[in-house]
């Protein structure tokens, strides 16, 4: 497998390690939701196909990476920061409406 | 009379073998059953086998979707071991090792269980400390676990590369005498047999599809052969458990699949009758009765659903070999190959009722539910019959996560690729 870096190009994935799935919502800091919390330590889709993903090119420049692939297939769909995407939480406000 | 004996074999040898009858019939589906079961690799299997024998449970199908033995039970290692850590751990794992050391006669097939034994190295005081404290847990339920200087594993092992100048010098280990090996695709077709001689019928090439439901009730399943209604769902699908949930309407899991590598060498001489564990990386070899050396390491990382490995980790696998064994440098690498492994946040299986009425659940093996074949079928039809688990497979729930009672063997967290 060969994941393209946006800043260091075309690399073998033994560079790279996964983090967790892409969409896991992180409870804010500060609340006590205790089924949401559980839900994101725990739950996973764990998709069969096209898998949103986030991997850190370790082996590099150590940035965090948004990445999505085929689980069946090992094909890379795309790759940006993950910086992009903002942090969790504020990805999930983002997200979900109001 | 028992259908394999030696006079059975003297027997059909002098006939010219030819009336020896198939191990299983091929039936076509029937519209219902008292129980289906999705999934035909060993847990699926010891289940039917188990819900028959144990519980007079009959009017039974298990549906595998290719053919016996094409999952993982016919891709794994065949280490079989008990020694854990946590006590709910010993405790389902050594029922397992008591229903393994008769299994061969249980079923009249021969299943080649051989306690040989399974050596865990150590290379640090800190590696050594913990396997004198999981030995003092497992001695502490009665199950065994002896320490071994270097000098013992030497004599045990003579390949190994014990010297001080090793990559990563060898400074003692922990053995559990009772673990051993097994022949994975006997152990498949032995309950195969078992269960279709007391009326299970065991349908290959029918993949289930979909469910059938009313209203939350779960009342059967649509599969590639048709529809078939049953009182009772269970799932016992591995490395396939996010894809079937998903088709009863259950989106997330706490299971990531992943994929895990094998490799067997060409056949040697007799030079390692134990299985060994590397220390300080993921990597366990055995040699089978044939001579080949069968090995492995971790897993390849990342999600997958594709039945085969990443080159990256066919590198590490092999360096740690090397690692340990210098000499084995020049042997050729007969096959590879790769399975899903259904793992779990906290490293331990789910056997459960529901999560709706009228499902089963099986899953979360990770990497090692081969050992727990027995068990977990003996556990899964016990409650199946009965509606509530025994008291081996209480604690293994799906719940268990969201309650904070999970059994994190290893202290991971809920990071799977580091099981
Ligand atoms: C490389 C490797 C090495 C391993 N080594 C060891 C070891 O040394 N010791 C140990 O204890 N464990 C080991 N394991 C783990 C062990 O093999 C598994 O945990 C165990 O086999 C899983 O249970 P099973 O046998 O029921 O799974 P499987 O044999 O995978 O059975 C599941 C079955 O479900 C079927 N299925 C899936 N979807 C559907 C559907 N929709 N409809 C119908 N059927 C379906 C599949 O085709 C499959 O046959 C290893 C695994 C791997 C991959
Ligand atoms: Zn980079």
């Amino acid at each position: 497998m060969i994941i393209t870096c946006p800043y260091c190009g075309p690399r073998d994935s033994s560079e790279f390690v996964y983090r967790e799935e892409g969409g896991r919502i992180r409870p804010d800091q500060a609340s006590t939701d205790q089924a949401a919390w559980n839900a994101y330590v725990y739950d996973r889709v764990n998709t069969a196909g096209e898998h949103d993903e986030i991997w850190q090119h370790s082996g590099g420049c150590r940035a965090h990476l948004r990445i999505v692939r085929n689980t069946v297939t090992h094909r890379i769909v795309s790759v940006a920061f993950a910086r992009d995407h903002g942090r969790p939480h504020e990805r999930r406000k983002a997200e979900t409406p109001a | 009379m028992r259908e394999y004996s030696a006079y059975t074999l003297l027997k059909n040898a002098l006939a010219g073998n030819r009336d020896w009858k198939p191990a299983w019939r091929k039936p076509d589906p029937k519209a219902s059953y008292d129980v289906v079961i999705i999934g035909g690799g060993g847990h699926g299997l010891s289940t039917a086998y188990y819900l028959a024998k144990e519980h007079g449970i009959t009017n039974v199908a298990v549906l595998e979707k290719g053919y016996l033995g094409s999952g993982n039970v016919g891709r794994n290692t065949t280490a079989v071991r008990s020694n854990y850590l946590l006590p709910e751990n010993h405790r389902f794992y050594e029922h397992s090792m008591d229903l393994w050391e008769n299994l061969s006669h249980d079923l009249n097939y021969n299943v080649m269980f051989s306690q040989r034994g399974c050596l865990n190295l150590a290379h640090t005081p800190g590696q050594l400390d913990e396997y004198v404290r999981r030995g003092n847990a497992l001695r502490h339920s009665g199950i065994d676990s002896e320490l071994m200087t270097v000098e013992q594993i030497k004599r045990l092992v003579p390949a190994l590369d014990v010297s001080a100048s090793a990559r990563f010098p060898v400074i003692g280990g922990v053995m559990q005498w009772s673990a051993g090996t097994a022949r994975h695709d006997a152990v498949a077709w032995g309950y195969a047999r078992g269960a279709d001689r007391r009326g299970v019928d065991v349908i290959e090439n029918c993949e289930v599809t979909g469910f059938l439901r009313d209203g939350d009730r779960v009342t059967g399943v649509t599969t590639t052969r048709g529809e078939i209604r049953a009182k009772k769902v269970a799932i016992a699908v591995a490395g396939s458990t996010g894809r079937v949930m998903k088709l009863v309407g259950i989106d997330e899991m706490p299971i990531e699949s992943q994929v895990l590598q094998a490799f067997v060498s060409e056949s040697l001489k007799p030079i390692l009758d134990t299985v060994l564990t590397f220390g300080m990386g993921h990597f366990y070899v055995g040699q089978s009765d044939k001579g080949g050396l069968i090995y492995g390491g971790a897993l390849d990382g990342y999600n997958s659903y594709a039945q085969r490995g990443s080159l990256p980790l066919v590198e590490e696998v092999h360096s740690e070999m090397l690692a340990l064994f210098p000499g084995l440098a020049s042997v050729r690498v007969l096959r590879s190959w790769g399975g899903l492994c259904d793992m779990s946040m906290d490293g331990s299986p789910i056997i459960t009722t529901g999560p709706l009425p009228g499902m089963y659940l099986n899953c979360g093996w990770c990497y090692g539910g081969f050992k727990a074949t027995p068990a977990s079928g003996w556990c899964f039809a016990w409650t199946i019959a009965k509606d509530e688990p025994h008291p081996l497979n209480a604690p293994f729930t799906l719940d268990r996560f969201h309650r904070g009672a999970i059994i994190d063997d290893k202290g991971q967290g809920a990071t799977p690729n580091l099981h």
